[in-house]
């Protein structure tokens, strides 16, 4: 059995992204999933700070310090693509014209819960930046996470022990070892990682799994990890 | 007499603001900062400052040095984390019980600064329904979903960054440096604009981003 790394887990995100879209990806890893959507296929990347059409990462001598994404990374704009204001961006957010929102997680409850914002570090203070409002009216939420803590422990949950973004949002899930669709019944598994059993997935996820009639192969191409 | 809002340094723009001032501060994701006005009003030393500002903790933000200074009561933010496992000077005057913090949804918090700059005095959004963020905020049920209440935010002064300026205090803004800029424009008593050129010429009308009655003064930096 062999889980995805991050890199590949983007990739098998990006595969999803239809033409036309109009996602915001998550700062961390599923920034990364603008660089692997599907040729042929164009998809509007909108950023909290206001950048719609957000293109890759500058080159470092066409680095413009004044173009930035919400992670602070200096980028390009993509053709068509604009700036605007927070509050017309977050109107943006807010109204439900997101398609597709891509975020990072520490926990996935089965009825949907998200919790990503607050992982409880002693005296660090918080920061929850626009994932509340992207968790809370994009029109999909899905979210790309390793399956397990480093220890091991299952991050798809019956309940979320950690701090909410937002109840009920998560459609979908990918992870380095399972695609997992979010429906009212739970969490339904589409695709595997070869090498895995059904029961092993079952015994790394905390509540109840199902699984597509049409349950496929989770498979990346190779992609070696970035820092 | 003409109306021409330049004014001739950072610290003659801000030489009125006082004590116990709410002061709103533009700049998000590394750009937009009117760092040139913040360094200027903590010279000042006037103490007891509310700062309304998306993070208290970006490093590209010269917003630290006003709550190292001690000059800070309280911060409403979205972001009050430092980057890496040290504590930032807003952490630690936080661990300390020494600064006061409201965090929000950002959406919120721009939504609440429009509000605050249209006359709107509090509305009612989804985002931090069911969360740690939306207790004990007031709720309502509309169309079978559920809402927050929340309240607008306007403040004594807005600091913002902007790229050009005319003698009118019509704005542009270079990119990302918009962000919270003209939002918060609308939303204070008072309005200063720190810019890469302040020009007598008007800008053309339909160049201009954010119009000059939003702006006070128009500074160079």
């Amino acid at each position: 059995m062999t889980p995805l790394n991050r890199q590949q887990i983007a990739w098998r995100v990006g595969q999803d992204f239809e033409n036309g879209m109009l996602v915001n990806l998550g700062l961390g890893m599923p920034v990364n999933c603008s660089d692997y959507i599907r040729e042929g296929r164009e998809v509007v990347i909108q950023s909290e700070n206001g950048v719609i059409g957000a293109g890759p990462l500058a080159s470092p001598n066409a680095a413009d310090s004044d173009l930035v994404d919400a992670g602070s990374r200096k980028i390009t704009i993509a053709p068509g693509g604009t700036v605007i204001d927070s509050a017309w961006s977050f109107a943006m957010i807010r109204g439900g014209h997101i398609d597709v929102t891509v975020l990072g997680a520490f926990e996935v409850a089965a009825n949907g819960d998200l919790a990503n914002w607050d992982n409880r570090i002693p005296d660090k203070g918080p920061l929850v930046g626009g994932a509340m409002d992207l968790a809370a009216a994009a029109k999909e939420v899905w979210v790309m996470m390793d399956h397990t803590t480093r220890k091991g422990a299952p991050r798809l949950l019956g309940a979320c022990t950690l701090p909410l973004t937002a109840p009920s949002c998560v459609t979908r899930i990918y992870t380095d070892l399972a695609v997992i669709w979010r429906d009212a019944e739970g969490f339904l598994v589409k695709e595997i990682v070869a090498g895995l059993s059904r029961e092993d997935l079952q015994s790394r996820t905390g509540a109840p799994l199902r699984f597509a009639p049409d349950c496929g192969v989770l498979a990346a191409p190779d992609i070696a990890e970035k820092d | 007499m003409a109306i021409d809002k330049r004014v001739g340094s950072a610290a003659e723009a801000v030489a009125d603001i006082g004590e116990g001032a709410v002061v709103m501060i533009s700049g998000f994701g590394g750009a937009g900062f009117a760092n040139s006005l913040v360094l200027a009003l903590r010279d000042r030393k006037v103490g007891g400052l509310t700062l309304v500002v998306n993070s208290a903790t970006h490093p590209l933000s010269q917003t630290h040095t006003l709550i190292e200074a001690g000059l800070v009561r309280k911060v409403i933010c979205s972001a009050a984390r430092g980057r890496g496992a040290d504590l930032s000077p807003f952490e630690l005057l936080y661990k300390a019980g020494k600064i006061e913090l409201t965090v929000l949804p950002q959406g919120t918090f721009a939504d609440s600064i429009r509000a605050g700059g249209a006359g709107i005095p509090a509305y009612y959004t989804p985002a931090a329904y069911g969360t740690g963020l939306g207790e004990g905020k007031e709720t309502r049920r509309f169309n079978g979903r559920d809402y927050v209440l929340e309240e607008a935010i306007t403040a004594d002064v807005a600091f913002v960054r902007g790229d050009i300026a005319d003698r009118f205090g019509n704005l542009t803004f270079r990119h990302a440096q918009k962000n919270f800029g003209p939002a918060m424009a609308t939303a204070a008593k008072l309005t200063i604009a720190e810019v890469r050129v302040a020009q007598s010429e008007p800008i053309a009308p339909d160049r201009i981003e954010l119009p000059g009655v939003f702006v006070n003064r128009v500074v160079t930096a």
